[in-house]
């Protein structure tokens, strides 16, 4: 007896939710500019498999040398994340959530270093 | 490899560079057109570094000599407007590449550079080759450029290599020396901008 | 968001939206339609040029000619692939383009008679297209934009290749100089037409959607500003005695013939029907290789 789901069956895997080719395969092309940068999306091809992918983005992405390397990956295996939960005060976990001008200035005055700066 | 067949590797670069230049924005498929136009300028730098070892002038040796003077071989002369003798001769060039350069890379450092950039071309032929042989279009064209393919290498060791890698016997080749019209009227077209000015002209 | 209102309200805004969103109809409709004549503008635009590849005159023209040729090829595909992620098929699209369902720049319906006009065409009609895609790079729609970014900087070699080859001839022999005036002579009329008659900002549905930036009327004078002093400083002449720049800064000009550019663009242009046919011809002739490539 399997226990139903906690989440209610939402779907494992999500691509992104465009048209399908009728033949072929969308390859996501993902680009390095040099070393140390990060890789970025930069567009598509259609190709039937790996191979043609990799001869084909080679030359769309990387013929005139601007790319240091590629990463190419099927969009069905992609999986897409869009939303967030947003209903309470999440602040404390960033920098604008802080603001230390008005009891900095108490502090120090209080210690007798207010405009020693 | 003497001046004479440097020549004639030279002339097979820039012609068959020329010949797949011809497929710019007609291809099959468009990331293919895409990748097969950086085939054909790769094959037209080659015989644009070639020229330049053997004088002063690359464009001289590339367009101002008559049709009768080009040493490249009957293979690269063909005008073959359709994607399967395309790809056949794309395929059947590259393996004889392959062959010859392997050859010169002792004695010529241009010919390692070379085959560094050809490494990709063999990847792309391969590509093809594995695609389209189960077609009856491509292996006709095969069977048809055959005599041709082997016209591109010497006779002898280098023949008998290409045969045992494409799996064929060797067989009465169409040789390097044989004009074939088609070059004529690709000259003609190559070189109607260029004539048109005086010799020395700037472009 | 799928209240039309709103998203008016968001791209008037600055707001851009992404494939897979939810569009209203009349935007998806005319986003696709642009695109889509746009993709079939840089592949079409291929079939003028690829003659001169052939007769390229050195080997280094030869090699420019034909990268920038292949950037063409390059910007249709990544056109192509913005309006496949609309919705419809590359084949679709194709079978559209050559049946005259679907429209392609005037430009790119006209011969190209001589040397001079591939040097015409790098310069001044890359130069006018340019400023259409540079309106592009902000469109609302974020996946053409992006893809624009890319088609302006690979662009910027093709002017600067054009302008190379037409000062190789305008300082060269007479006749080389002479090939450049007779081509200019003959792609004025076409490059006043390129950026399409004046369309009121508040009648634009390109500006509404903010698809586009600047309006046809913009573009042109912008065309016109960088290009025209380029022109007359290596001595060419415009083949228009109307053209002036007034006390205000606009260029006033003879009317382009409006009438002339929307029978070529509706598919009765010079070249149309033979380079369609062409195309079509090796479409056909090659449904057996993308037959045997897709094949699962």
């Amino acid at each position: 007896m399997s226990a139903r789901r906690l989440d209610g069956a939402r779907p494992r895997a999500q691509a992104p939710a465009l048209p399908a080719p009728e033949r072929g395969r969308v390859w996501e092309v993902f680009r390095r500019d040099r070393a140390g940068a990060p890789f970025e999306h930069a567009g598509s091809v259609l190709a039937p498999d790996a191979e043609f992918a990799e001869a084909w983005a080679r030359e769309q992405y990387g013929r005139r040398g601007e790319s240091a390397a590629l990463w190419l990956v099927p969009r069905d295996a992609v999986h897409v994340v869009d939303d967030w939960a947003d209903e309470f005060d999440l602040k404390y976990r960033r920098v604008d959530g802080y603001s230390i001008k008005a009891r900095l200035k108490e502090a120090r005055e209080r210690a007798g270093t207010a405009g020693a700066r | 490899m003497n001046e004479r067949e440097l020549l004639g590797l030279a002339d097979d670069e820039l012609i068959v560079g020329w010949r797949d230049s011809e497929w710019t924005g007609i291809a099959p498929m468009l990331e293919e057109d895409v990748a097969f136009s950086s085939i054909a300028q790769n094959e037209i730098g080659h015989a644009r570094a070639l020229y330049e070892l053997l004088g002063d002038d690359a464009d001289a040796l590339a367009f101002d000599r008559p049709p009768a003077e080009y040493r490249c071989a009957p293979l690269v002369q063909l005008r073959l407007p359709d994607w399967a003798h395309t790809i056949a001769r794309r395929w059947l060039y590259e393996v004889a590449d392959e062959i010859r350069i392997s050859a010169l890379r002792e004695t010529l450092p241009l010919a390692a550079k070379i085959d560094r950039e050809e490494r990709y071309h063999r990847m792309h032929a391969e590509m093809w080759h594995e695609r389209l042989a189960p077609t009856s279009q491509f292996r006709a064209a095969v069977e048809e450029l055959w005599p041709y393919a082997l016209g591109v290498l010497p006779a002898g060791g280098q023949r008998e290599a290409l045969a045992a890698r494409v799996g064929r016997p060797v067989v009465e080749a169409v040789e390097r020396g044989t004009h074939l019209d088609e070059l004529a009227a690709l000259w003609e077209e190559m070189t109607m901008v260029r004539r048109s000015a005086p010799a020395g002209a700037q472009w | 968001m799928r209240d039309e209102q709103a998203f008016i309200e968001y791209v008037q805004g600055g707001g851009q939206v992404e494939a897979g969103d939810w569009l209203p109809d009349d935007y998806r409709a005319k986003l696709l339609k642009f695109v889509e004549m746009h993709a079939n503008s840089e592949l079409m635009g291929v079939l003028p040029e690829r003659e001169w590849i052939l007769r390229a005159p050195t080997l280094q023209r030869k090699l420019a000619l034909t990268a920038k040729v292949q950037d063409e090829v390059g910007h249709a595909q990544l056109i192509y692939r913005v309006a496949e992620d609309l919705g419809k098929p590359r084949e679709a699209m194709f079978a559209d383009l050559l049946s005259g369902k679907a429209k392609f720049h005037n430009v790119f319906h006209y011969p190209t008679k001589t040397w001079g006009d591939v040097g015409v065409i790098a310069w001044l009609v890359d130069a006018a297209a340019i400023i259409s895609q540079k309106a592009l790079l902000r469109c609302s729609y974020a996946p053409y934009a992006r893809i624009m970014k890319k088609i302006c900087w690979e662009e910027s070699f093709h002017i600067l290749h054009g302008r190379d080859v037409i000062l190789a001839l305008v300082t060269g022999t007479p006749d080389q100089f002479e090939l450049v005036q007779e081509a200019l002579n003959r792609w004025w009329g076409p490059l006043m037409q390129f950026h399409g008659n004046p369309i009121p900002r508040d009648e634009d549905p390109m500006w509404f959607w903010r698809i586009k930036s600047q309006g046809n009327e913009e573009a042109r004078q912008q065309f016109l500003d960088g290009y025209v002093p380029q022109i007359l400083e290596l001595g060419l002449e415009i083949p228009d005695p109307k053209l002036r720049r007034n006390d205000d800064g606009v260029w006033e000009y003879t009317e382009p013939d409006w009438a002339e550019l929307k029978h070529v663009v509706t598919g009765h242009g010079p070249r149309t029907a033979d380079r369609l046919a062409f195309r079509a011809r090796f479409l056909e002739q090659e449904q057996w290789v993308r037959d045997a490539v897709l094949a699962a």
